[in-house]
């Protein structure tokens, strides 16, 4: 662990009060602690009118009803009478940081990682607090037929990718593999592949390349001396075909969703289908595959030549087929701060309410597979939550808070938050974890 | 399509999958086209619309009004108890009406949906100053987009050459209808488009700094100002006795064109960002004492607020939803309030995009000025009334008064919310469907 990382942890633990500031005195921040009269959203249970979120060690202990739920005695109380309370948004899809993985060296490299790329403290990051994100996927482009692993990450206050990462039972980081197809990653001369053919023909002998490697794994069992030597690139489409790395795919049109569903079924990885313009020719297939998507909405179509037929109904239609459908930012085609927008249109599309707002949370949440942490409010899940000052599909409404396993990292009222939610000078500065310094100082000071 | 027609007669219009349409009021017997009996004919453009709230942009809001179009023209406006309408005209009904909205500032027409070669007209890349450039040369009355940014109500849009070279064409100013732009068009050339800063700095032989654009846009304009005195004393000379008058001078459309841009007759659109560059704007545009500056952009107006007061320069403030980056790293939601309460003339604009989207929607930029602060009659001014006045147009469009283009949005809903629908459009007089899910190819 750095330096950088182990400072990272303890402002994290500190963090964690409510206020999400410096403790003002040296008495420990409460362990309970219980929010209190908000309408709240729990997402795959029914909205609760005046609730109670109780949240412990960062986890969400019990949420309920106010004449339902017993408060400790000691816990810390915060009011939250009128606003609204739903689980902290979960981005599919996302570029905030630059995450950028491959080069122009050539169109399959799964062997990069946008670990090794993300930059925490961009301004991008913290405006995607301020929109209410606590999750998200951050990928590379789609320019490359496999342009890399991408990294889940929690909006937690750090420095460090490594403080943000979302990690394994045995620490390792998680994240998908991210893959493309239809115009992007066509270039007019090689290595890249100049026509769809060439372009499923380029990933279908990668991923034979990759069967054959982990045949040979196979083979070789425990005799290291039989192992065939290492390939970063192979083992990564290994994952995805044992399906603990799942593969996010950049499609627009009918005919490449198909091209997608064909190839996954060939090789038997887990995948997502993204952006999904033209889902709604196609959504019976989708939904006989069993594929989830996670979908755009542009304020219009077009702007190239795939997604011309972009719909506002799309999710709509999926939902209507029986399809798992998220929405995703797609950050910077469009703004973090305003992802409950693109929920808010696709029901304008047609989309059911509480489908769209699952659509931001928890099926963003299941595609990512951690649903089992994030994307509803539950017992023993992580206690990621938006406070809003309304309906969170109303153009009127404000992310006033946002906070992150039980720590505030995003706050509307403090000024330098509201200068990143709503723009102008400095708003682009980095941000190199000013809360979380300030949690720091508090801590030396205390001692 | 015939249906379609149909239920607009009947005053209701259901788009699939979106307004219940069974919530819809019925017509009123009184109001309902009668079918015994002959009926004097109504003069084509001819069409009332009955709102739940009118903003007629002129007045205060009119619970249950009724805005009544003869021949395109708005011929009453009032309280449905007020105004008489005609037997047999056709009604339309919504939740809210509006001016139809004008979008003060768009390459729509120009730049094409698809983005690709054939359909991409708002910049060329021949050189850095080509002010001769038309808007009406190169405006496509049947590009897609043009429907789509109609069919959330947008009516009027003033349009043209983008953003991305130190003077990069001329705009004009259409109505969102017609096969081609001379029925489209409502003003054949309106401004000239110029770029400070990054956008500039870019096309063959464009300036490679700051200082040097600024330098050749001077100079051009001197360059100009000579070229039209130099005329100006030839027209003046007497013939000499005895010889022909002297031939005709030479037509030079580039200089015709900086020439109205000196007298005033086509104010400089003048898209910059940062601090420095909207200084620079001012600074130039002092130095030639007829040329009137609209400032485009501005995101860091507010750190050069007092200066552009004490200019009375208006500006076109960027889209609400501008991606922020780069010149525009201080890109505000706020900045078009923040310029409002200053007292700057101000309207929104869709704006330009060299990828996606590749049109925006002035409804949906505005509906982002409301949250952020701004009253929403100020901000539905900012995408009617104001850009209407700014643009010079408020004769004709931007409210609804008698005498005026009848030109009406129709929203089921408060326009600004997220999932309001935008159910019909009237261009003065003519209806056409609000908005669908996805173009139709």
């Amino acid at each position: 662990m750095t330096i950088a990382s182990a400072l990272g942890s303890l402002c994290l633990a500190l963090a964690a009060s409510p206020q999400g500031a410096a403790p003002k005195d040296q008495t420990a921040p409460p362990a309970v602690t219980a929010f209190v009269g908000a309408r709240i959203l729990p997402i795959g249970a029914p909205a609760i009118e005046r609730g109670v979120l109780l949240v412990e060690g960062g986890k969400v202990r019990a949420v309920g009803p106010v004449d339902g739920v017993a408060i400790p005695e000691g816990a810390g109380r915060v009011d939250l009478a009128g606003k609204v309370v739903m689980p902290g948004l979960v981005c599919t899809h996302s570029h905030v940081g630059e995450p950028w993985g491959a080069d122009s060296s050539g169109p399959i490299q799964p062997e990069v990682s946008s670990w090794d790329s993300m930059d925490v403290t961009a301004a991008s990051v913290h405006r995607a607090r301020a929109g209410g994100l606590t999750t998200i996927n951050a990928m590379p482009g789609s320019g490359h037929l496999i342009s890399g692993q991408t990294a889940y990450l929690k909006l937690r206050l750090g420095r460090t990718v490594e403080e943000l990462a979302y990690r394994d039972a045995d620490g390792r980081f998680l994240g998908g593999l991210k893959m493309a197809n239809g115009t992007n990653p066509q270039r007019e001369s090689g290595p890249f592949p100049g026509t769809r053919a060439k372009s499923a023909a380029l990933v279908r002998q990668r991923y034979l390349d990759a069967v054959a490697y982990r045949d040979k794994l196979a083979a070789a069992g425990d005799d290291t001396s039989k192992r065939p030597a290492r390939d970063l690139g192979l083992e990564a489409l290994v994952e995805a075909m044992a399906g603990t790395r799942i593969v996010h795919h950049h499609t627009h049109r009918a005919d490449d969703i198909m091209t997608v569903l064909r190839l996954a079924e060939e090789f038997g990885f887990r995948v997502v289908l993204h952006h999904v313009s033209e889902g709604w020719a196609v959504a019976k297939e989708i939904a006989a595959a069993k594929v989830p998507c996670s979908i755009i909405l542009i304020d219009a179509p077009g702007g190239k030549l795939e997604a011309a037929g972009l719909s506002y109904d799309t999710g709509a239609v999926l939902e209507k087929a029986g399809v798992r459908v998220a929405v995703h930012t797609d950050d910077f085609i469009t703004d973090s701060r305003l992802f409950l927008r693109s929920a808010a249109f696709a029901v304008r599309g047609g989309m059911s309410r509480e489908k769209a707002l699952e659509a931001v949370t928890l099926a963003g949440a299941e595609m990512l597979d951690l649903a089992d942490r994030v994307g509803s409010l539950a017992p023993g899940k992580d206690a990621d939550f938006v406070v809003l000052d309304g309906d969170p599909l109303s153009v009127y409404t404000r992310v006033l808070e946002t906070w992150v396993e039980g720590a505030k990292v995003f706050d509307l009222a403090d000024p330098e938050d509201r200068l990143v939610a709503e723009g102008g000078p400095g708003a682009g500065d980095r941000r190199p974890g000013v809360s979380c310094c300030a949690a720091v100082a508090g801590w030396e000071a205390a001692r | 399509m015939k249906r379609r027609q149909a239920l607009l007669t009947l005053g209701l219009l259901c788009a699939p999958g979106f307004l219940a349409c069974a919530a819809a009021p019925a017509v009123s017997p009184a109001l309902a086209p009668t079918v015994q009996g002959a009926r004097p004919a109504l003069p084509q453009g001819s069409i009332a619309v009955r709102a739940e709230r009118l903003y007629t942009m002129a007045g205060p809001v009119i619970e249950d009004g009724i805005v009544w179009i003869e021949a395109g023209k708005i011929r009453a406006v009032g309280p449905a108890a007020s105004v008489s309408l005609p037997e047999g005209i056709s009604l339309l009904r919504a939740k809210v009406a509006t001016p139809g909205l004008v979008d003060a500032h768009a390459v729509v027409g120009l730049a094409g949906w698809l983005n690709v070669d054939a359909d991409k007209d708002e910049l060329d890349g021949g050189g850095p100053v080509q002010p001769e450039l038309r808007a009406l040369d190169a405006y496509n009355a049947k590009e897609p987009l043009v429907q789509w940014v109609r069919s959330f109500g947008v009516t009027t849009v003033h349009t043209g050459h983008a953003p991305g070279a130190l003077i990069s064409g001329q705009t004009l100013i259409v109505k969102t209808r017609g096969d081609t732009v001379e029925q489209a068009v409502l003003e054949p050339t309106v401004m000239v488009t110029a770029s400070l800063g990054d956008g500039a700095r870019g096309g063959s032989g464009a300036p490679g700094s700051r200082a040097k654009a600024a330098a050749v846009l001077r100079q051009e304009l001197h360059g100009a100002k000579s070229w039209m005195e130099q005329r100006e004393r030839d027209a003046a000379k007497e013939p000499e006795e005895g010889k022909d008058a002297p031939p005709e001078p030479a037509r030079d459309l580039r200089k015709e064109a900086l020439v109205r841009v000196l007298k005033g007759e086509l104010p400089l659109l003048l898209t910059a960002h940062r601090a420095h560059d909207l200084m620079t704007a001012l600074r130039i545009a002092e130095e030639f004492p007829g040329l009137k500056l609209v400032l485009d952009g501005a995101s860091e107006a507010p750190l050069v607020l007092d200066a552009l007061v004490a200019a009375k320069v208006p500006v076109v403030v960027h889209p609400s939803m501008q991606r922020t980056g780069g010149e525009a790293a201080s890109l505000s939601f706020t900045t078009a309030q923040l310029l409002l309460e200053a007292g700057v003339p101000v309207a929104l604009q869709s704006g330009y995009e060299d990828y996606v989207p590749r049109t925006r929607v002035v409804l949906f930029e505005a509906a982002i000025a409301a949250r952020h602060g701004l009253p929403f009659e100020r901000a539905l001014g900012l995408v009617t009334k104001d850009a209407a006045q700014l643009l010079g147009i408020f004769d004709r469009v931007g409210s609804l008064e008698v005498g005026k283009h009848g030109d009406v949005a129709l929203y089921d809903g408060d326009p600004f919310e997220y999932t309001t629908h935008c159910t019909a459009v009237v261009i003065e007089g003519e209806s056409f469907p609000g908005e669908q899910p996805k173009l139709v190819r």
